[in-house]
């Protein structure tokens, strides 16, 4: 090893770590910001936190005490200005002077530049975004108000339930017709897959109001049923691509053997096909259960409008709407539709990664 | 195999009550289903109307769904199973393969045919006196008031919104796909060659897993835009300013139009990268080291390297990559209607169609879009099909 290679090695690592820092950096600020003060937010960067310089006011004086005339030039602590300089904050040397106010009843404040973090953590954000009760706040000014919760813990449930069956769902009618196409002969199989495969990449927006006009008819429209379906259908193809794909390269001498046995297909299926596609199902599995968590457009168009079933990314959605620049609620909310994909896809990141490769094309 | 064990029975009774029986089976066949939908669908209504804790519900309806289907294809294989063994065999497939191809038939086959009907008539839509699937009914639409042909599709070439929809979904495809494949590569090089591979891989894949909502909540952060003499809390502006510069609005700023898409557009190339770089990263673990060895030696430069055997040798997954991002920006919906809602000239194809269709509830130009939108991605789709025969895996 040479210098050569060590210089090589420290730009290859410094430029990675720059591109890591910056890719992080906005998920960073997210998850600072929901554990800091609501009205620390609207004032100062979340970067505060980390160890800046700041300055800080050391003595105040009083013009009118110390007979200055705001009207011309001034000279206090040092430092010569008018009243429009002072208020801009005049430096000398390591400490500034600063005129804070009006001229009449201004203040002039002496200030010196220390270290400082912004430390002032709390968990009331995810408290009035989770918890859904009202709750009293006092503002800087003095005044006390309630704000109502937001209750998402409502929308968490809600997203459960949509998400769970519309990832088994799919899975379950994916695996079976993955078997029927790798194993089993009938009339119109190449046609039917070659509709499977044309279908990969059809973009869903073409079925949308086609299905909302059905679901009006069966009167289906905001339940969870639909919805279910709903990302079925938009799901199944990948899934039965996938998981054919999978289920086809299974050895053939494996099934036959079964078969010798007295094994019906069935039986074969559940006990030995299933168990042995594991690896597969976790894949697309996870890549379905993050995909519905995070949905948002077919869930705003079959779900609708009705409060009590909205999922999280809707609420989300509404939060960004109504409370545009409570970022107090907008980030503490966003991190809480965040929290369990996050952890889902660290935890399961390996079999996430062999789904993508598997089929990275979806409709 | 199968034949051997058919049952003697069978074959002594006649061929008329076989064939009753048959019927009968048959029958059961498809009216089991049918029923358990209809089971499922009344839970469903039950549970919607009770009052128990949410909780409960939700549990109940995960089970009660989930099961309901499992329980479906229990008991149809079950009925096909005791059939005669030829029907079994001949039935018994339709089992397997059958639920699938009829939700794909629903959900994505007849649509594309329903909306390209929708498409052609005004907002009143399809006649409901007529329905789409007979033929014979077909004149009587196209008579009626609200067929209006390709009025829809002129108006979509002709409508200043909706060009302007087009060149942002044109810059969404560019810039969005091209340098989400670009920085994925040029990561999974970097990464390739660093003892800090796995961590670093991992936090630049992050962002796949957050949705396109939450997405859009962290970046509106980072654009925050607050009055010149407040300070700064989003990063963006707090930079800018630091350097003694003007606060701006990023995605918002109409001055700059249409490039103020771009910085909608950085949402996605931060969301993507992640993917590329990971497809990326396999396919140069997958070419032979002894190749790039034998050019280091003949004194090729890591750049000549990266150029002219990495690329070519990936160049596979290069197009797969593009396409997929390609198909992705083509849809992208959630990241415009979370920021901006299409105002600031940003709206796109996939915004266009929700407006129309739900927000102007004028289904037939809201089904002209989605049209539209299928076209853009028929080459796509070709490609794929054309691959697939090709592979022959059938």
């Amino acid at each position: 090893m040479g210098t050569q290679s060590r210089t090589q090695a420290i730009i290859v690592n410094g430029t990675l770590l720059i591109l890591v820092i910056i890719w992080s950096i906005p998920t960073l600020g997210l998850f600072v910001s929901s554990f800091r003060d609501r009205f620390d937010i609207q004032v100062s960067g979340w970067w505060t936190v980390f160890p800046h310089r700041e300055w800080q006011t050391v003595t105040t004086l009083d013009p009118q005490e110390l007979g200055l005339d705001p009207q011309g030039e001034m000279t206090v602590e040092g430092v010569t200005g008018t009243f429009e300089e002072l208020r801009e904050g005049i430096q000398s040397g390591d400490v500034r002077v600063t005129w804070v106010g009006n001229r009449r009843l201004g203040r002039i404040e002496v200030q010196q530049q220390s270290w400082a973090v912004n430390w002032n953590f709390t968990l009331d954000n995810y408290r009035e975004v989770i918890g859904g009760v009202d709750r009293e706040v006092t503002f800087p000014d003095g005044t006390v108000q309630v704000v109502p919760g937001q209750d998402m813990s409502q929308a968490f449930l809600n997203s459960f339930a949509v998400t769970i069956p519309s990832t088994v769902i799919p899975i379950l009618i994916a695996a079976f017709a993955a078997y029927g196409f790798a194993w089993m002969n009938f009339p119109g199989r190449r046609t039917f897959f070659i509709m499977i495969v044309a279908l990969l990449v059809v973009p869903l927006q073409i079925a949308l109001v086609p299905i909302l006009m059905d679901y009006n008819r069966l009167g289906l429209n905001g339940t969870f049923l639909a919805i279910w379906l709903a990302h079925t259908g938009f799901g199944l193809a990948l899934a039965t691509y996938l998981l054919f794909g999978y289920i086809s390269t299974l050895p053939r001498e494996m099934l036959e053997s079964a078969f010798i046995d007295g094994a019906s297909h069935f039986t074969v299926f559940t006990r030995l096909i299933l168990p042995l596609s594991v690896p597969a199902l976790a894949s697309f599995a996870i890549f379905q259960f993050l995909w519905v968590w995070n949905d948002y457009l077919v869930a705003l168009v079959f779900l609708g409008v009705d409060p009590t079933y909205k999922v999280l990314t809707q609420r989300l959605a509404d939060l960004t709407g109504t409370y545009g620049q409570s970022w107090h609620l907008l980030t503490a909310g966003a991190f809480v539709t965040m929290v369990l994909p996050l952890a889902v896809f660290i935890g399961l990141q390996r079999y996430f990664v062999r789904g993508l490769m598997a089929g990275s094309v979806k409709g | 195999m199968a034949q051997l064990d058919t049952p003697i029975e069978e074959r002594d009774i006649s061929a008329g009550a076989r064939f009753i029986a048959w019927l009968g089976r048959i029958f059961l066949a498809a009216i089991i289903p049918l029923i358990a939908f209809l089971v499922i669908y009344a839970g469903f209504i039950f549970l919607r109307d009770s009052d128990a804790p949410r909780w409960v519900i939700t549990i109940i309806a995960i089970i009660w769904g989930v099961g309901g289907i499992a329980l479906l294809y229990w008991v149809f294989n079950g009925i096909v199973e005791r059939l005669p063994d030829e029907w079994t065999l001949r039935l018994q497939p339709f089992v397997f393969v059958g639920p699938a191809i009829a939700i794909l038939l629903w959900y994505l086959t007849l649509p594309v045919y329903r909306t390209f009907w929708l498409s052609l008539f005004d907002r009143d839509g399809f006649p409901g006196d007529f329905t789409v699937f007979n033929p014979l009914t077909w004149p009587a639409a196209i008579q009626s008031e609200s067929f209006v042909g390709v009025t829809n599709y002129v108006a979509i070439f002709t409508e200043r919104l909706l060009q302007e929809s087009f060149r942002n979904n044109l810059m969404w495809i560019v810039f969005g796909s091209t340098m989400s494949v670009v920085t994925g590569l040029f990561v999974a090089w970097l990464a390739d060659r660093s003892k800090f591979e796995r961590v670093s891989k991992s936090l630049i894949f992050l962002p796949m897993a957050i949705s396109f909502v939450g997405a859009s909540v962290i970046w509106n952060f980072m654009y925050e835009v607050r009055p010149i003499d407040a300070p700064q809390i989003g990063v963006f502006n707090a930079i800018v300013v630091a350097l003694g510069g003007q606060p701006q609005l990023w995605d918002k700023w109409v001055a700059i139009a249409p490039w103020n898409n771009l910085f909608l557009i950085l949402i996605v190339i931060w969301l993507q990268t992640g993917f590329s770089m990971v497809l990326f990263s396999a396919a140069l673990k997958g070419i032979p080291e002894e190749i790039i060895e034998a050019s280091r030696v003949d004194g090729a430069t890591e750049i000549q390297i990266f150029f002219r055997i990495m690329i070519p040798s990936i160049m596979a997954t290069i197009i797969t990559v593009w396409t997929t991002i390609v198909i992705f920006t083509l849809k992208i919906f959630d990241i415009v209607w979370v920021m901006t809602g299409g105002q600031f000239g940003t709206h796109v194809i996939a915004t266009q169609f929700y407006r129309q269709s739900f927000t102007a509830r004028n289904s037939g130009f809201g089904s002209a879009i989605a049209i539209i939108l299928l076209l853009t991605v028929i080459p796509v789709l070709i490609y794929n099909l054309r691959q697939f025969r090709e592979g022959e895996a059938f």
